[in-house]
């Protein structure tokens, strides 16, 4: 079977050694209602109210959205919007912590024992795709599964740096088999596949020990070429199956999840809590002691700085997440969100851009792109302002993993480039489908 | 803290250490070899060829880019490629003003005139060289080795006589030519080197190289004197793999090859002229747009609309 294409980027895991410590309960934390894709959850909570952890702040909108839980008891102290990365306004609720660490009386551990009542305990998780894309768990698994034979447990960890899911892996493998048990018992899906690169040899050994009783379940060990993380790319590996353009790995019968997001599951049945914390990798040059870290959602990132003994030299630039799709943060009182699964923080060498440039037409972007798209002629459309080029070209199959800047010798912002086209494309195919319709209509 | 500091940028955030001048230098180092080998053959003077010719590529591109207020990209070495290049095409006695000359077509006429690199859809040494084959007919066809030798044919010329080099001399260079052309076995260690450094894949060299020894073996000659003669090795590996010129996919380069191949035994075994190289190169240039827009590379998952 042919591969699909990428980059070797240096892996930078320093941290894969490095069992997670929990940090001290913060001084306060601030959750945003919106850490998944869909719409905001809303806010349940006054100020003044106390809150114990694991109690529900924010309720699920009833489309595709998901609730908010708080990780620290204390009082709520402001209802508050905050710009998020995307520039939307998201109502965010911040807590100030007593310290004590109440658990919710609505803690208590779920005896599920049908698909309905384990989806309907799911509905109170909190959950969402923990490897960074933050889809609603629960819609995921409320599709129609009848055509689903396959579970696949995303375990690539293909971002430079970030070490939590290898944690997770090694430290947390009886959640994820059990995690694994229950999505697949429930579900009535037989075959389980876990999809780990290679290099992580002790993930795949804890892996194999895990699942070793399950039937139907294996280990696949992927190539260590960034990005095998990528749904499409990672089912293609591990199942030579093809999500064709505009589908979901649901249409060829599979379902992928982090290994976090089911062991994720597995906790939140045995033990009642919601997703409230989050193991998160604390690395980067500015970062003095890199550690793997657990903390509640909505602490402040600078709390995890402190507790990895600071800054080690002044920060240029941080991220949340990895350093090849990661978001650089505005500032540190940022806070963690479900989806983060990693802080960086980088120091001036890393942080000052490289000079960009004129393209030299080496091809690199192309050779590299797993899904053998062309950048320079998806430029050139988009500097022609053609949208019609831009679709023959398909610049929406773009998953914006960022080979083609990285490879790049002129050091163009090619995916910067590309996502810019994709709304190009977006917005052409809107006007079209209205014309169309008004064409039709009058 | 001063949190003002803090740098937003798009992902990725960490980039590829290889850049446009790192890629120029494994150039410049990848022709090194044949350099040494050119002066060693034809003696100081193909030394003082390479340096004007350098020099003066990198001031032309100085100079006109200060002339039109553009950025001055001169440090990224790829002006000093051209000039090593051209001065690679022309025969070691021509009159230095004569080969000032050529620098300023390659550079100012096909390279910054259509936006400067990566921009230009001919390639600047080939072009230059084949103007002035036409210019000066005289002094471009002069492959005297040295000052008090009288003019010595090239192989390509020989072809069929007596006097043919041996296909060692062949190999090791000390015959007529081109100042860089004639020792296969410097080139052919630039190959190996651009290849390990990943700046060139093998596909453009070994399908032009390979069309040549097939299609003179079909028409009855010695493909590997075909091989070793003229400015093949030199074209097939540092001039029909430029990047801007040539087309960036696989297959692109397979059928660029192909074509490369198929011209040059044409002209070489049918035209008026003995060399064929720059001629085919020039040729294909013109295509790569087309070829390129043929051969992309299937996109993975994508479904035909209507």
């Amino acid at each position: 079977m042919f591969k699909l294409s990428g980059v070797h980027v240096k892996h930078c895991k320093n941290t894969a050694k490095l069992k997670a410590e929990r940090i001290p309960t913060p001084k306060s934390i601030t959750v945003p209602m919106s850490m998944h894709i869909g719409a905001p959850a809303v806010p349940i909570v006054k100020v003044g109210d106390t809150v114990k952890v694991g109690q529900l702040i924010g309720e699920a909108d009833p489309g595709l959205s998901s609730p908010v839980y708080s990780g620290v008891s204390g009082t709520v102290k402001k209802i508050d919007g905050i710009i998020s990365i995307s520039g939307a306004q998201i109502p965010t609720v911040v807590i100030e912590s007593d310290g004590e660490q109440t658990i919710a009386e609505s803690v208590v551990p779920y005896e599920v024992n049908t698909r309905e009542e384990f989806l309907e305990a799911l509905s109170r998780s909190g959950i969402v795709g923990l490897g960074g894309a933050g889809f609603p768990t629960l819609v995921k698994l409320k599709a129609d599964v009848s055509k689903i034979d396959t579970l696949l447990i995303n375990g690539a960890e293909c971002e430079p740096y970030i070490t939590s899911d290898t944690r997770t892996m090694i430290d947390d493998a009886a959640a994820v088999a059990d995690g694994i048990r229950l999505v697949a018992g429930f579900l009535e899906i037989k075959n389980i596949v876990i999809g780990i690169e290679k290099n992580k040899l002790e993930c795949i050994a804890s892996m194999r020990r895990a699942v070793a009783d399950i039937a139907g379940a294996s280990v696949k060990p992927l190539p260590s070429v960034y990005p095998q993380g990528g749904e499409k790319v990672l089912v293609y590996h591990t199942l030579g199956r093809v999500i064709k353009e505009g589908g979901l790995p649901l249409d060829c019968g599979v379902i992928v999840m982090n290994c976090t997001t089911i062991a994720a599951i597995s906790r939140f049945i045995r033990t009642g809590m919601p997703l409230v914390e989050k193991c998160i990798t604390v690395d980067g040059s500015a970062v003095a002691t890199p550690k793997n870290v657990i903390a509640p959602i909505g602490t402040p990132v600078m709390d995890l700085i402190d507790f990895c003994g600071g800054f080690s030299e002044e920060p240029r630039k941080m991220l949340y997440g990895g350093p090849m799709m990661g978001i650089a943060l505005p500032d540190t009182s940022s806070p963690v969100l479900k989806q983060t699964n990693a802080v960086l923080a980088f120091g001036k060498k890393e942080a000052t851009p490289p000079k960009v440039t004129p393209c030299i037409k080496c091809g690199r972007c192309v050779e590299h792109c797993p899904f053998g798209l062309d950048p320079t002629a998806i430029s050139k459309a988009y500097k022609e302002n053609d949208p019609e080029t831009l679709e023959k070209l398909k610049v929406n199959l773009c998953m914006e993993c960022g080979c083609c800047s990285y490879v790049c010798p002129a050091k163009r912002n090619i995916v910067q480039r590309n996502k810019m086209a994709k709304t190009m494309l977006r917005n052409y195919q809107i006007e079209k489908k209205k014309r169309e319709e008004a064409q039709k209509n009058g | 803290m001063d949190n003002g500091m803090l740098l937003v940028s798009p992902a990725p955030h960490i980039r590829s250490k290889t850049n446009t001048q790192s890629i120029m230098l494994d150039v410049i180092i990848a022709m090194t070899p044949a350099l040494i080998a050119s002066t060693i053959i034809f003696g100081w003077r193909a030394l003082v060829m390479v340096a004007v010719c350098v020099a003066s590529c990198v001031l032309f591109e100085f100079l006109f880019q200060k002339l039109c207020k553009r950025d001055v990209t001169v440090g990224d070495l790829s002006a000093v490629v051209t000039g090593m290049l051209l001065a690679f095409n022309l025969p070691v006695r021509i009159p230095i003003w004569q080969a000032v000359f050529g620098c300023l077509v390659a550079i100012v006429a096909v390279k910054q005139l259509f936006g400067g690199i990566g921009k230009n859809f001919a390639n600047p040494a080939i072009t230059a060289r084949l103007v002035m084959t036409i210019s000066f007919a005289g002094t471009m066809t002069n492959f005297a080795t040295s000052a008090d030798a009288t003019s010595s044919a090239t192989p390509l010329a020989l072809m069929g006589t007596e006097s043919m080099p041996s296909l060692l001399t062949l190999f090791l260079g000390n015959h007529g030519g081109s100042l860089g052309e004639t020792c296969a076995l410097a080139l052919i260690i630039g190959f190996v080197y651009l290849l390990v450094r990943r700046v060139i894949t093998w596909h453009t060299t070994v399908v032009f190289v390979g069309t040549v020894a097939l299609f003179t073996l079909c028409l009855g000659q010695n493909p590997l004197e075909h091989v070793l003669s003229g400015g093949l090795l030199l074209g097939a590996i540092f001039m029909a793999t430029d990047y801007s010129t040539t087309p960036s996919t696989k297959w692109g380069k397979v059928i660029f090859g192909l074509g490369c191949g198929i011209i040059t035994v044409l002209i070489r075994v049918f035209g008026g002229y003995p060399e064929g190289v720059s001629f085919a190169i020039l040729l294909m240039n013109i295509l790569t747009p087309y070829i390129s827009k043929l051969t992309r590379r299937k996109i993975f998952g994508g479904v035909k609309r209507k």
